[in-house]
């Protein structure tokens, strides 16, 4: 695997020691016929947006199932680095994914993997078309456990359970976690049913995390009516309730107690 | 259970010292005594009493019996069914007659005839070896047998290609390592297509489940900790094979592969007089999903637990904050018993 600039740049990514050795072989095999250099190895989802800040790379294998954050949705945070590189799935066994992988044509191995099937899956790579961002959302069976934020070159990890709150500004939305704020290209309202268990409505534009409500105060300042405030965890800032949504302070002032 | 192994055709006669059994036989005489009360009585009230009145009777006469019956278990088996069942009811009629007498002695009352008594005793006795008879046919060797074929443990597919995989990793630089991956595995596959409807000592599941842990152990590293605490275990104890090694799967399917983190899988297993405890513990996460795959594999060894041991082996699960728990109970079975 040589310094070559020509050469193919690749990533592993998977949890098991033993899985990514066994590509590393293959990789060296497959070297014999074109250039290859592989550029680093990622234990989860995580550990490989972090590595792709560092460099870059022009094929990820990623492993689906895997432990903090699945290649499913590494894969999606990868869309927003500048240059995404080509992601080829690996996964051991039949899952209900890979149905979808067909319908969407999207590049998967089966483990364990064979010389052939990954030496002419590399040869593709090139010019495998990038993942389209909505057929990743649509495969992916679960809420993602992070938003991302392209910053600097650099995909900006969120934990949602740090998040706060969420609030849609012109094109894009704010994050709020205790810390700061984030600008994230979502929509609001797809937001609001991903995470539908997580986040609660409170306003046209805002969605606020359950699990961090610590109360509702009713704010007297106005002149006429009064309206309900949100008081969030580690937050000074109280977010208004709307008038249409004032029934969620019923609903979920009674969890509180 | 000297025969587990060459069950005859079919066992007509219950096993009287299993607790299922008694509970069968004392709830069925209850029920009994409640439609005698009934057929007596006009109303409600005199329902309870008349109930009372037959149940002070026969309960004692129940009670006796169940005892008198698994005290003479053993010698009862030995014997032909046909006079197995002449005794017993010669039994039964024995011991009513004393009770009534005794009852008559504390109360100081004239013993009535106790004809009517006698022949209750008679059909009462014959109804419930009848149940029985019919039962152990129901739940005979053949029909027992396809259930239990039926619920053998399947492996998650899952596993073997994650094997696989790793055991193909290891060929190029640690070819020892692969050699003795590709033995425990060949071990395990053994047992795992084999027929596993009879009981096997104990021993033998922990060591299936140390060869099991020993290939996950390959794929997962240091991620997996595993607790033995199996000094105390009664290894000549018999259990239906696969029940530890699929929750042994579960727990490292839920617990372990879910978190980067290290995790620990606890097995303590020892005996309390003649039951025999196994304890598994795991990691718990609540954004972990414990889906249908899980509830299946439960519900196949709860079952096959009943059917081997009927109502004396128990597996209750138990979430906490940070573990999952399984407890199963089972009785104390030797082989040579």
């Amino acid at each position: 695997m040589t310094k070559n600039p020509q050469a193919l740049k690749v990533v592993i990514t998977d949890d098991e020691t033993p899985a990514r050795s066994r590509v590393r072989d293959l990789l060296e095999d497959c070297a014999s016929s074109f250039p290859i250099e592989l550029v680093g190895e990622a234990a989860s989802g995580r550990e490989l947006l972090a590595l792709l800040g560092k460099t870059t790379a022009d094929v990820v294998l990623l492993d689906i199932r895997m432990p903090e954050m699945d290649g499913l949705e590494a894969a999606q945070h990868l869309l927003k680095l500048p240059e995404p590189p080509s992601v080829i799935f690996t996964t051991a066994y039949n899952d209900h994914a890979l149905k979808a992988f067909e319908l969407h044509a999207v590049d998967y191995l089966v483990k364990p993997i064979r010389l052939r099937r990954l030496h002419d899956a590399l040869t593709r790579a090139r010019a495998i078309t990038p993942l389209r961002l909505d057929v990743l959302q649509r495969i992916a069976p679960e809420p993602r456990s992070h938003l991302s934020a392209q910053e600097r070159g650099k995909v900006m990890l969120i934990a949602v359970s740090d998040i706060l709150y969420l609030r849609a500004e012109l094109k894009y939305v704010t994050v709020r976690t205790a810390a700061r704020e984030h600008l994230v290209e979502e929509s609001l309202s797809r937001l609001e049913q991903e995470f539908a268990d997580q986040f609660v409505r409170i306003h046209r534009s805002c969605l606020v995390a359950k699990a961090h409500i610590v109360g509702f105060e009713k704010d007297s300042m106005e002149v006429g009516e009064s309206r309900w405030m949100v008081m969030l965890n580690d937050l000074d800032e109280k977010l208004p309730v709307s008038r249409r949504q004032q029934h969620i302070v019923k609903d979920l002032g009674r969890n509180l107690l | 259970m000297a025969s587990i192994n060459q069950i005859p055709p079919v066992t007509l006669l219950p096993d009287f010292r299993n607790l299922g059994v008694m509970l069968r036989v004392l709830v069925i005489v209850t029920v009994l005594t409640v439609f005698a009360a009934l057929l007596r009585s006009s109303s409600w009230t005199s329902l309870m009493q008349q109930w009372v009145s037959i149940a002070a009777v026969v309960q004692p006469i129940a009670i006796l019996s169940v005892l008198l019956l698994g005290a003479a278990n053993a010698w009862l088996h030995r014997i032909e069914y046909r006079s197995a069942v002449a005794l017993i009811v010669l039994a039964e009629l024995v011991i009513t007659l004393s009770v009534l007498r005794f009852g008559a002695l504390i109360l100081e009352t004239e013993m009535d005839d106790a004809g009517r008594e006698l022949f209750f005793a008679i059909a009462t006795t014959l109804t419930l070896v009848g149940y029985f008879n019919l039962r152990n046919r129901a739940l005979s060797p053949a029909l027992t047998e396809a259930r239990l074929q039926a619920l053998q443990a399947r492996i998650r597919p899952h596993f073997l290609f994650n094997s696989i995989n790793a055991v193909l990793s290891l060929i190029r630089a640690e070819p020892r390592r692969a050699e003795s991956a590709l033995e425990d595995m060949a071990d395990l596959f053994r047992v795992l297509m084999a027929d596993n409807r009879d009981l096997a000592p104990l021993e033998n599941e922990v060591e299936l489940c140390r060869q099991y842990l020993a290939l996950e152990q390959l794929r997962l590293g240091s991620r997996l900790q595993i607790d033995w605490h199996v000094d105390n275990m009664p290894k000549d104890a018999l259990m239906p094979p696969l029940v530890l090694q699929p929750l042994l799967e579960n727990a490292v399917y839920h617990g372990i592969e879910p978190s980067i983190e290290p995790g620990v899988v606890s097995v303590s297993i020892y005996h309390v007089r003649d039951q025999v405890h196994m304890v598994l513990r795991n990691p718990y996460r609540k954004e972990g999903n414990h889906h249908a795959g899980n509830k299946m594999a439960l519900g196949n060894i709860r079952e096959r637990l009943s059917l081997h041991f009927d109502a004396e082996a128990s597996l209750q699960t138990r979430v906490g904050d940070s573990e999952y728990e399984v407890h199963i109970t089972i009785p104390y079975v030797r082989a040579d018993e």
